[in-house]
């Protein structure tokens, strides 16, 4: 293996990690409130295409990725609402999630005019930064960053202090004062964007395109991300850029018949669901999830 | 609500269904005002395309098929208390061990019960560790069943380009042996035995839940773990028993999907003829209450809208995707509890307002 071999992997890896390590980090911030959404592979995909058609209407990458966050945020209300004041099933509503991005996403690719597949112009596309060794996206930063200020939020702030509050004892938190439901809301909010954002990422920079796959489980390796971090953002940066190697790894192995002959790409691509397992089995005595988690809340 | 007599409080349930299934087509049907197609041609399409003629209905049974199993998967989980959304995989692997089978060279009958049988022991096995990980380390069953349906897509995919491959054809795994296929109950369409078979596994379900027992202690567990486990009802027994027969059924699914469904009785590379049958089964259990036979017929209702959806997509040109965004929006619908009780109180305050 060469070295140009090393680089092209790290880099696939790192650009790999920036949607899984994204949505993560924003299912940490709802997880740490009570919130499990389920539903966060539909709103990657929702946001993907937002993501896309944003940038070719404006004109601007940026504002591509903006509509990705819009679009999240407004999911995030959704599931937000029928989780906390209509009392609703949070799985339930997550799968009902999955299912209609799936759908939605499908119809309006078809009905943009090629069915199954959209290309953003390169123009409109996140550009990136020349490095010598390899081109970096500034989404890679931003992820870093964005994982820094929610570690920072959760565990060094007031309100970070109020979100865990009521993600592990809402009735304890309602006496102090704390309103829950709003609280909880403002975090489905808040993780929505960020999976929004990550859906942006896919369409407007990494693939430069729409396809109803695009996803491919991304939502559902950042749900296990978050277990694997236990709740800890700076830990879910470690996740993503771990499923992104065995991304990276799987790809590069795929395009060398020498090595696809000793091992299958299809075992490389199963490698980090079967460490997932591994590890949140090994690290479930350790990790504490909050006592509220997936509970609605019900004043008495 | 105590002024509702106890009849109408039974038909609760089946309201709340009708009334979800009411509000997706309408969603529907605003989705396709705004894109300009004309949403009662394109029910009438669908539902004449689903339901309208002998043939059409035998198509969405033959579709209803593998989500009345799949659904089953769901809903016995959910009657004892848990979220097994794992059937997905299972399904894969049970359609993959049933075709395995054909590489043995056996004769009928015994070839088409072995199929059955090794999707039904696969699935089981593909389960087995969701149970096993939950009782000894505590893993949440979302989480692992989501991992093992993504190691299940892998597996699938090396098995039918490396191990179960047609000679003849990369693409696909070998077929069926033509004796231990199902036979069609209507001649020129897909509808056949696996229909019945789901049947029996209704009846059986239906048997095990309110007849048995097994049955009682698992619906005990699903209203109040706490009580149960006082009442000296095993826990451990509960979670094995419900990933153990879920994962059967799902991968019955597989078998009766690939040794049922004309023209090719293979499993084809990309899995087109399973995927997505697990979560759908998910939407079909949740419209049927989580009920047996509220499952059925949820199963055919979801198995005409992807008949029609296609005839849908000939005559009006209503993309056949929009039945899946009316699934989402029903199901995202039935998680509000109560949604009778929400609508009749929206109604009050109508009328109060006018």
């Amino acid at each position: 293996m060469e070295l140009a071999h090393i680089w092209g992997i790290l880099f696939i890896s790192l650009h790999a990690m920036v949607p899984i390590t994204l949505a993560a980090i924003g299912e940490t911030i709802e997880e740490s409130a009570g919130l499990f959404n389920i539903g966060l592979e539909g709103i990657l995909l929702l946001g993907a295409l937002a993501g896309a058609i944003g940038a070719e209407a404006s004109g601007s990458a940026t504002m591509g990725l903006m509509a990705g966050i819009a679009t999240g945020g407004l999911i995030g209300l959704l599931f937000g609402v029928l989780s906390t004041t209509l009392r609703g099933s949070q799985l339930i509503t997550g799968v009902g999630i999955n299912m209609f991005a799936l759908g939605f996403v499908a119809l309006m690719l078809t009905l943009l005019g090629a069915p199954g597949f959209h290309s953003v112009p390169r123009a409109v596309q996140v550009p990136l930064i020349p490095l010598g060794i390899g081109n970096l996206s500034p989404m890679v930063l931003v992820t870093v960053f964005l994982a820094v200020v929610v570690w920072w939020v959760l565990r060094r702030t007031q309100l970070g202090l109020w979100i865990r509050a009521v993600g592990e004892n809402p009735a304890a938190a309602d006496v102090a004062g704390l309103r829950v439901n709003t609280l909880r809301l403002g975090t489905a909010i808040a993780a929505g964007m960020l999976a929004g954002l990550a859906g942006a990422y896919l369409s407007v920079d990494w693939f430069g395109a729409v396809t109803k796959e695009i996803t491919a489980g991304r939502g559902f390796i950042a749900l296990a991300t978050v277990v694997f971090s236990g709740l800890n953002p700076l830990l879910a940066l470690l996740g993503g850029f771990i499923f992104g190697l065995f991304e990276g790894l799987a790809t590069w192995i795929s395009t060398y018949p020498a090595i696809k002959k000793i091992i299958p790409w299809q075992f490389v691509a199963m490698a980090p669901y079967i460490i997932t397992l591994l590890v949140v089995a090994g690290a479930i005595g350790r990790v504490r999830f909050p006592k509220g988690l997936g509970v609605p809340y019900l004043r008495e | 609500m105590s002024t509702l007599k106890p009849w109408i409080k039974r038909l609760n349930p089946l309201v709340e269904s009708l009334m979800a299934g009411l509000i997706g087509l309408v969603i529907g049907a605003l989705i396709m005002l705004a894109f300009g197609y004309n949403p009662i041609a394109a029910y009438i399409s669908l539902f004449s395309g689903s339901f309208g003629s002998v043939y059409s209905w035998a198509e969405s049974l033959a579709n209803a098929t593998p989500l009345i199993l799949t659904a089953m998967t769901f809903a016995i989980a959910m009657r004892g208390g848990l979220f097994n959304i794992g059937a997905e995989g299972q399904l894969y692997i049970g359609a993959l061990a049933a075709v395995a089978v054909s590489l043995i060279d056996l004769p009928f009958p015994l070839n088409a019960v072995a199929a059955l049988g090794a999707a039904i022991v696969a699935g089981m096995l593909w389960s087995l560790p969701v149970a096993l990980l939950k009782l000894t380390r505590g893993v949440h069953e979302v989480i692992s069943t989501i991992m093992l349906n993504w190691i299940a897509h892998f597996f699938a995919f090396y098995l039918i380009a490396n191990v179960l491959t047609d000679p003849k054809r990369g693409e696909k795994t070998i077929s069926i042996i033509e004796s231990a296929r199902l036979a069609r109950i209507l001649p020129g369409t897909s509808l056949n035995y696996g229909l019945v078979i789901a049947l029996i596994a209704v009846a059986a379900i239906l048997f095990l839940l309110w007849r048995t027992s097994a049955g009682f202690e698992m619906r005990a567990s699903g209203y109040n773990q706490e009580a149960t486990h006082y009442a000296g009802i095993s826990l451990r027994k509960q979670v094995l028993r419900v990933f153990l027969i879920g994962g059967a059924i799902a991968g019955l699914a597989g078998a009766v999907q690939v040794m049922g469904r004309p023209p090719t009785y293979a499993v084809m590379s990309g899995l087109p003829q399973l995927m997505n049958l697990g979560f759908d089964g998910i939407g079909v259990a949740m419209i049927g209450r989580n009920h047996p036979v509220g499952i059925v017929f949820a199963a055919i209702f979801f198995g005409g809208l992807m008949v029609g959806g296609r005839i849908m997509q000939f005559s009006p040109g209503v993309p056949l995707e929009l039945v899946r965004v009316v699934e989402g929006v029903i199901i995202i619908t039935l998680a509000i509890p109560e949604l009778r009780r929400l609508f009749t109180f929206f109604l009050a305050k109508f009328k109060r307002g006018a």
